[in-house]
């Protein structure tokens, strides 16, 4: 393998990144911090097994302001949008949020994103990684439309069963909302744009506030026994058993929404009229099937196998890449996403994996690997 | 007995021409929670400075090498089921194998406890 345990140690520092607007209260509270899409993140406080488990039983805080807080204005900003995203923005409501895909013009992936309709414009979040492209992709297409970087915007995350009766002492009136939706609330004296959304499966909020008031609103949401602070790690692993794609990795350019197993991010009267960016190979892939398919899997045993191991049909040939991996610590097992011949894709099916020159089994499991336990309201 | 550490953070503990060999709890801590490890055959031979078994963090996977040549005598097999054993008691419980030491002379100039913890200070 080659990776002595000095340079796992060294891997995690750097050129210098730029730092959060809660960069000491993370330093402050024990965290680990490592560079990570530009920022000094806090990968873990505690550990991250802790950390984990802590999110899927009680409430845990993610800061998560390193991702792209991005407002496209105008009348026409849903139509500017649905050139480049799948979806069905045009009858979005206001205060509903769309999981989307920034496409270029061959239906590959440029970015996967939240997009709300707030009021008289989009509020769109992006990947912190990805943000300054995103940024240049939609002024290069859209140049008619006008959008805003907010630079100034800290952006947390608070994820678990016991986030809503948190959330709700500091924000009477925020249990009302539902999964997928936001509106405009105080917290701790200061304006936010609250949602009920997240990024591990479980019931939560992500709260938009200006990058001043952060440490204000981190400090009144952890003053709660039920809340700890939660690193990257923890959202990584909390991420992949819920099954959700991680851009980089599990998504990219040479991945389509089909390819990806998004198809239901392709609104229904888009389907039917196009318009969008790639829209040609996408429709057809949805008609005809794409040649790979993003699947989950588990491994028996307990070691890991992860981004990039080989995946081999039983002849031993190359029928796919492993795109994220790693150790399950709801489930005690390892458990990944990878793309494979879409011939193999159906749950059941027995893959090889090749990793560092070693074969493991691994059995095609359906996702999420751990069920979602989201705040949907019965349809009104 | 005596013990010392390898610049990639192993320890190997000697006694006349055996030893016990594990990572340290610098390495333990810096790596965070450990969920697997696999350890050598008894009868494997070892040569300084190769691979000998391999341990997994949540986030990644790394070798531990042999800090000296030799022959195993047995893998540590607690740390098969019960990985984080190296977390709890990196230097002493969550030891990786012990082995025969086939030359002690290369054990010559290698970090002894002060030294090395004094190393970790630096890095």
């Amino acid at each position: 393998m080659e990776t002595p345990l000095s340079e796992t140690l060294l891997s995690e520092t750097g050129e210098r990144p730029l730092q959060l607007p809660l960069d000491a209260w993370h330093r402050a509270r024990g965290a680990r911090m490592v560079p990570f899409a530009g920022y000094e993140m806090p990968v873990q406080y505690e550990g991250i097994i802790a950390e984990h488990l802590w999110t899927r039983s009680s409430a845990g805080l993610f800061d998560v302001s390193h991702m792209g807080q991005l407002i496209v204005h105008g009348d026409q900003a849903d139509a500017a949008l649905e050139s480049l995203l799948p979806g069905e923005l045009k009858l979005l409501n206001d205060g509903r949020l769309r999981y989307s895909v920034l496409l270029d013009e061959d239906g590959g992936i440029v970015d996967d994103l939240m997009a709300t309709r707030r009021g008289g414009h989009f509020y769109v979040v992006v990947n912190g990684a990805t943000k300054h492209d995103d940024l240049e992709v939609m002024r290069l297409r859209l140049p008619r439309t006008v959008i805003d970087h907010m630079h100034e915007q800290a952006l947390l995350a608070l994820q678990g069963p016991r986030a809503v009766q948190v959330l709700e002492r500091l924000i009477p009136g925020v249990a009302e909302l539902s999964f997928m939706q936001g509106a405009a609330f105080t917290i701790a004296g200061k304006p936010a744009w609250v949602s009920r959304s997240g990024y591990t499966g479980e019931d939560g909020f992500e709260i938009s506030i200006a990058a001043s008031a952060a440490e204000e609103v981190a400090e009144a949401i952890t003053a709660d026994p039920f809340v700890k602070p939660i690193g990257l790690g923890a959202r990584d692993s909390l991420r992949l058993e819920a099954g959700l794609p991680l851009y980089g990795h599990d998504l990219d350019r040479a991945t389509t929404p089909i390819m990806a197993d998004l198809g239901f991010v392709i609104g229904k009267r888009r389907r039917a009229e196009g318009g969008f960016s790639g829209a040609l190979r996408i429709l057809a892939e949805l008609e005809q099937g794409a040649p790979q398919r993003r699947i989950g899997f588990t491994l028996d045993g307990r070691q890991p196998v992860r981004e990039g191991a080989r995946i081999l049909d039983a002849e031993g040939n190359e029928v796919g890449r492993v795109t994220s991996g790693g150790f399950s610590p709801s489930l005690q097992r390892p458990i990944g996403m990878g793309y494979v011949a879409t011939h193999l894709s159906e749950a059941g099916s027995v893959l090889m994996l090749e990793q560092r020159g070693k074969l493991f089994y691994a059995t095609v499991a359906p996702m999420p690997f751990v069920p979602h336990r989201y705040h949907r309201k019965a349809a009104a | 007995m005596t013990l010392y550490f390898t610049k990639d953070h192993e320890w190997i503990r000697v006694e006349g021409d055996t030893a016990t060999v594990g990572i340290s709890d610098h390495a333990q801590a810096a790596l965070g929670d450990i969920v697997f490890a696999e350890v050598p055959e008894a009868g494997r031979a070892l040569t300084k400075g190769g691979e000998a078994a391999v341990v997994e963090s949540v986030k990644a996977a790394s070798d531990v090498y042999a800090p000296a040549s030799g022959e195993v005598i047995e893998g540590n097999a607690a740390l098969v089921d019960d990985p984080a054993l190296v977390n709890r008691e990196p230097e002493g419980g969550g030891w990786f194998f012990s082995m025969r030491l086939s030359d002690p002379t290369e054990l010559d100039g290698m970090m002894d406890e002060g030294a090395y913890r004094e190393w970790c200070k630096t890095l």
